[in-house]
């Protein structure tokens, strides 16, 4: 027992409670100089004992579980955090009041006590009437938005009747030929009261001209749709490969999209810039942020340049993240995306309105996270990256189903994952106060590197001379997959646990059923497709196409012609040829 | 004195239909070429066409393919039909991705020789292709 100690012994001061020096007569290790000055009676400002900065930069004892703890973006964690991480942060500066500029802790004033976040499913499968079954039974369940995913023809852009479709028809989602498919997929639910995600990015602007058409069939109008449509052709590039055609004819699809909503849609959420998918393809999580932001400014940059006014345009930009398994690194990815995001929007592109500075965000649990060995234990990571997300402040949130690994969810699978969100939101009270996780030594400090990390990115993209030639030179996907190739060895080495996988392995056959698409699917859904084409005013279908062919051609914004043509039930593959015609088509270097 | 030095075995990796998830194709490609093998890797959305035509053109021994949209039971034997076609009977053929275990006996009697599914270890993959790869 040395001296320093010895000092802290004597009688507690009534401000020191337990925890702190402790009132035990064995006087702990280590003691706050501000404990040492109260017990001999001097007034001093809260400090900290520099023994226990020390501590945090070196191993706790010989004797540590791991020669080194890391996150699973492979980013080294001390043992403890200290204020000596947080010296420079500044309250007023670094976070705020929740809802006020930088928005670190939240976009909202109330957050999850005013409202929660959405939880959107999402959900696609087989048919428009099997999809449209399942979003009545998930709305029935307290599901709260739309959230469609299309099957890879549509996505593709081609019909189901195409060879190059054959064996994939439902397989990955909906199948979504025409505006009779769309009028079966939202038939029963009204447009005016749900709103509805559509994930799609080369064919966006078709999908969106579907959905406006089946919405004022239902005598909706445009500007009583509200929804998102993912839109983000950048990350396609760069990591998700749906691309149709090159990116810069891409990019003017999607400036169209804003312009002509701004004005017609104006409850639409134009683009969800997602890093989802670039984290799905293996980047870490300093890369999921960094890219996501990065595509994001470009877009802005995009709309600037085609004319439109930061602020008019802004506003209805949204981003979509992931949520991994290691829930500090991802809750610190998010309150730094917010930060980062409102810095870079005020201060770098001069936008005034504060709704221009604030990150809204969906969330989807990691799918890649998932096994298919004892699939049962997904339910278990999947509630802890939705707890993530939660801590993270998303505005929407997606759970996995525990089969995910294995096929596309099976019902009850996707009740369980809904359930999980709602367990979360109204059992475990994490939704009663803002950002919890606030003022904690550790996620503040992350929440910084994190910040820091994004930005010697952003630097690395400007010396490539921005988004686009950083694709074009394969900067992205070579960093995501080094990323991948890196993580996948410390899977197999041990020095990331997969539970199931690497360890805990249980050899017992697997025992959950999973959804399967008949082939009928596809046969049917041919069938649907041809008397669409063999119906329809064939000389308004040939009168719609041609106008369209000469408006990408030129300059004009190509929704209005779009939404004539898909009213003209111009099928989603005719209207990708002519666009193919005009704009020519993607191809990328095989870079692994 | 001259010696004829042992060709390396050459390695395709595909991924035949239309989904983009190829982090699992890079990350076989990777380990491949990290275990001395040639490899080609043949990119995006292929057809089972242009992953023959490759595989010939290459002369290739193994022809892996990655599919994660389900369209395995209508991709796979038809890249095994169009490898036999053209005279390559036996080239080994491997799938990984998204397979589900009831699928697997349908591809095996279409004649592949082994499904690796999610969570298979890369060593697992090398080894199986050493074992199997009909030498020169």
């Amino acid at each position: 027992m040395n001296d320093e100690s010895a000092k802290c012994r004597p009688e507690p001061s009534p401000t020191r409670g337990p925890g702190n020096c402790g009132p035990s007569k064995d006087a702990p290790a280590n003691c706050a100089p501000s404990e040492r000055a109260q017990a001999a009676g001097r007034a001093v400002a809260p400090s900290f004992d520099p023994a226990a900065i020390q501590l945090a930069d070196r191993p706790t004892s010989g004797k540590e579980r791991r020669e080194r703890f890391v996150t699973v973006s492979d980013r080294p964690i001390k043992a403890l955090y200290t204020p000596a991480d947080v010296a420079d942060l500044d309250y007023a500066r670094d976070l705020g009041t929740p809802g006020e500029f930088p928005f670190t802790r939240g976009i909202h004033e109330s957050m999850y006590r005013g409202r929660l976040w959405t939880m959107r499913q999402f959900s696609g499968f087989g048919s428009a009437e099997d999809t449209n079954a399942r979003y009545k039974y998930l709305l029935a369940n307290g599901q709260t938005g739309l959230s469609v995913a299309f099957h890879m023809p549509t996505i593709m852009g081609y019909d189901s009747d195409h060879p190059r479709s054959d064996g994939e028809v439902g397989k990955l989602g909906v199948a979504i030929d025409s505006l009779a498919d769309m009028e079966v997929l939202f038939d029963g639910i009204p447009l005016d009261k749900v709103s509805t995600s559509m994930t799609t990015n080369a064919p966006a602007s078709i999908l969106l001209c579907m959905y406006i058409a089946v919405a004022e069939k239902q005598g909706v109008r445009p500007d009583q749709v509200s929804g998102t449509i993912q839109n983000d052709i950048l990350k396609e590039y760069i990591a998700q490969k749906s691309y149709i055609f090159p990116p810069r004819p891409s990019m003017r699809l999607i400036t169209d999209i804003f312009a002509y909503a701004a004005k017609h849609v104006p409850r639409w959420n134009t683009i969800s810039i997602s890093g989802y998918h670039i984290r799905e393809a293996g980047s870490t999580a300093v890369q999921e942020l960094a890219f996501t932001l990065a595509d994001g400014m470009e877009y802005i940059r995009a709309g600037i340049a085609a004319g439109l006014d930061v602020d008019e345009f802004a506003p209805r930009l949204s981003f979509f993240f992931n949520a991994h398994n290691d829930l500090f690194e991802e809750v610190a990815k998010y309150r730094a995306a917010r930060r980062i995001w409102a810095r870079v929007m005020r201060d770098q592109f001069g936008a005034k309105d504060p709704r221009s500075w604030m990150l809204r965000f969906h969330t989807q649990t990691a799918g890649c996270s998932l096994t298919s060995q004892q699939p049962e234990n997904n339910i278990a990571r999947t509630t802890v990256q939705a707890l993530a997300a939660i801590l993270g402040g998303t505005q929407s949130l997606h759970t996995n189903s525990m089969d995910e690994a294995l096929a596309l969810p099976s019902q009850k699978a996707a009740t369980i994952a809904l359930r999980t969100q709602q367990i979360l939101a109204e059992e475990s009270g994490v939704a009663n106060t803002i950002d919890p996780l606030a003022g904690s030594y550790f996620v503040e400090a992350l929440t910084d590197e994190m910040e820091r990390g994004a930005r010697d990115y952003f630097d690395q993209i400007e010396a490539l001379g921005g988004v686009i030639p950083a694709i074009e030179k394969g900067f992205f996907q070579r960093e995501i997959a080094d990323a991948a190739y890196r993580y996948q060895r410390q899977v197999q080495s041990g020095e990331q646990t997969i539970v199931g996988v690497n360890k805990f392995i249980s050899g017992e056959p697997l025992t959950i059923p999973i959804l399967k698409i008949e082939p009928e699917v596809q046969r049917r859904q041919i069938e649907r497709t041809r008397r669409v084409r063999a119906t329809r005013d064939q000389a308004e279908w040939a009168a719609s196409l041609a106008v369209l062919k000469r408006a990408g051609e030129g300059t004009d914004n190509v929704m209005p012609h779009l939404l004539r043509a898909v009213k003209a039930y111009a099928t989603l593959g005719e209207i990708c040829d002519v666009m193919r015609e005009v704009f020519g088509v993607y191809r990328e270097p095989a870079i692994y | 004195m001259w010696e004829p030095q042992e060709r390396k075995v050459r390695v395709l990796v595909g991924k035949p239909g239309l989904d983009g998830h190829d982090r699992g194709a890079k990350v076989v490609a990777r380990a491949y070429r990290d275990a001395g093998m040639e490899v080609i890797y043949t990119g995006l959305h292929q057809t089972p066409e242009q992953i023959v035509e490759a595989a010939l053109q290459e002369d290739v021994d193994v022809v892996a393919l990655s599919i994660l949209s389900g369209a395995h039971n209508t991709l796979v034997p038809k890249v095994v039909d169009l490898l036999r076609r053209r005279g390559m009977d036996d080239v080994l053929v491997l799938v990984g991705g998204i397979i589900p275990e009831e699928d697997v006996p349908g591809l095996t009697a279409a004649g592949v020789a082994g499904c690796f599914g999610p969570g298979t270890r890369t060593d697992d993959i090398i080894t199986f292709t050493r074992t199997k790869v009909r030498r020169l």
